[in-house]
């Protein structure tokens, strides 16, 4: 299948962090979804932590470290003015109560439905069993869930299926994906293809996605 | 009363052979890895090993013992595999979770904290909407497949939700910042994560401090988690270790 060249994952990051509201509270998820920290600086957007932390701060290095302060993917973080701390049964409160607005994950897969994969992929060859962590938790009770991720897998084929075929993580949460290639809004009647990378036509967007997109009537180049 | 016990041998005494014992941390953060030691040097078996998100990948040391000592029955985790595929292949743990030798339970981490939450507040059961849908519907994902019975359902205002159980350890084993001799704790940032949940689910709740204080010496507005869940304090060393997982 053919590959197509498109937006680097940074870039990907930052088309996502526009998303975002300034007094919105956010959860990200490991990856691509990292990267929107880089882009948020200074803006009025509180992190959400599932480890029990909101107002994280950035990245810590070298005498900044504290052992006792990691992200929810075990890397050394910072505290800010206002950064709070509290208990995991709390947190997950705030995430499962709908009181986070929006959360960014990766994925392996996303449905036209909505339906989405990203804590067991079957060829690591562990069954049933894989890393489930905070992801069920984010996808069922987030107000808006949003999937950042490469529009196909390193050998091309489409990650954006009618089915999945690999291990749901949640069903029908997703309301947002952005990939290097595409913005596509999932809405109850299929995927609506609202964005493309410049250069490419939408029958070069269908052709690596399994489902029929429908094409937006205000289709427009990806603006960042 | 007094609830500081001089030694960490004293400390776990009295948890034997088939103990369903919970580990406080979040990955690196916030482990009891002191007590875990004194497991490891107690040699006690058939141990299940109750978690909130990857303490054992953080106290890797601690857990290649465990595992080469034959300590462990099961873990019960959120997120218990290595999360590199590659250096999963070379974990001893994962070997045995292959081999079916350990059984490893996967729980999404919001239910298994309230699991906790729940059996410290004496609720048996509750209703999530995590997991509709997906395997943690389908029963527990574990592979231990003769495990796996299918979980009761509810819809509730037009929504699935599942019914999970909460986890009663027979010991909580956690690690807190502060603690004064009548076993009110408090912790710094992120290492409170599970530990406060945990020290009131279980029925014996074991404490690692590294500090202990006199009652009075810490805010009695700042207390995290109250003594009257606590029933030892055991003193130990602050440690430095690598913040890393594979």
């Amino acid at each position: 299948m053919k590959k197509f060249e498109g937006l680097p994952q940074e870039i990907i990051a930052l088309r996502a962090s526009q998303e975002l509201k300034d007094g919105d509270y956010v959860n990200l998820g490991i990856g691509i979804p990292t990267m929107i920290s880089n882009w948020i600086e200074g803006r009025d957007i509180f992190l959400h932590s599932e480890i029990g932390m909101i107002k994280t701060g950035p990245l810590a290095y070298d005498e900044d470290i504290d052992q006792d302060l990691i992200n929810a993917s075990c890397q050394p973080v910072t505290e800010v003015a206002g950064s709070i701390y509290f208990d995991i049964s709390e947190s997950f409160a705030m995430i499962r109560g709908g009181h986070v607005d929006v959360t960014v994950m990766g994925a392996f897969q996303v449905s036209e439905k909505g339906d989405f994969a990203g804590w067991n992929n079957p060829s690591r060859g562990l069954g049933n069993v894989g890393n489930i962590g905070g992801s069920m938790d984010l996808s069922a009770g987030s107000r808006r869930l949003i999937i950042t991720m490469e529009h196909t897998t390193k050998n091309g084929d489409p990650k954006l299926l009618k089915e999945l075929t690999y291990p749901a993580t949640g069903r029908g949460n997703v309301n947002l994906i952005f990939t290097d290639l595409a913005v596509i809004e999932v809405a109850p009647e299929g995927l609506i293809l609202k964005e493309i990378y410049p250069g490419l036509t939408t029958e070069d967007i269908q052709s690596v996605t399994e489902p029929k997109l429908i094409i937006s009537p205000d289709l427009k180049e990806i603006e960042l | 009363m007094d609830k500081v016990i001089p030694k960490l041998e004293e400390a776990i005494h009295d948890i034997e052979d088939g103990a369903l014992i919970a580990i406080g941390g979040f990955f690196t953060c916030g482990v009891p890895r002191d007590l875990l030691k004194a497991i490891i040097s107690k040699g006690i078996k058939d141990l299940t090993f109750a978690c909130g998100s990857g303490p054992l990948l953080g106290a890797k040391e601690e857990m290649s013992e465990l595992v080469a000592n034959n300590q462990i029955k099961k873990v019960i985790d959120s997120y218990g595999l290595a999360r590199s595929t590659s250096k999963g292949l070379d974990d001893p743990f994962e070997a045995q979770v292959r081999a079916n030798k350990i059984e490893l339970e996967v729980v999404p981490m919001g239910t298994l904290a309230e699991k906790y939450r729940a059996a410290g507040a004496g609720i048996p059961a509750f209703y999530v909407k995590t997991g509709a849908g997906t395997f943690v519907e389908d029963g527990l994902v574990t592979n231990f497949s003769e495990n796996t019975n299918g979980k009761e359902t509810k819809i509730i205002d037009g929504e699935k939700y599942v019914l999970e159980y909460s986890i009663k350890p027979d010991f909580a084993l956690v690690h807190a910042y502060m603690g004064d001799k009548e076993g009110n704790l408090y912790y710094r940032k992120t290492a409170r994560n599970f530990n406060h949940v945990m020290a009131t689910a279980g029925k014996v709740t074991i404490a690692e401090v590294e500090k202990i204080v006199e009652p009075g010496e810490i805010d009695s507005h700042c207390i995290h988690t109250p003594g009257i869940y606590v029933q030892r304090v055991v003193q130990v060393s602050r440690r430095e270790f690598e913040i890393t997982i594979d």
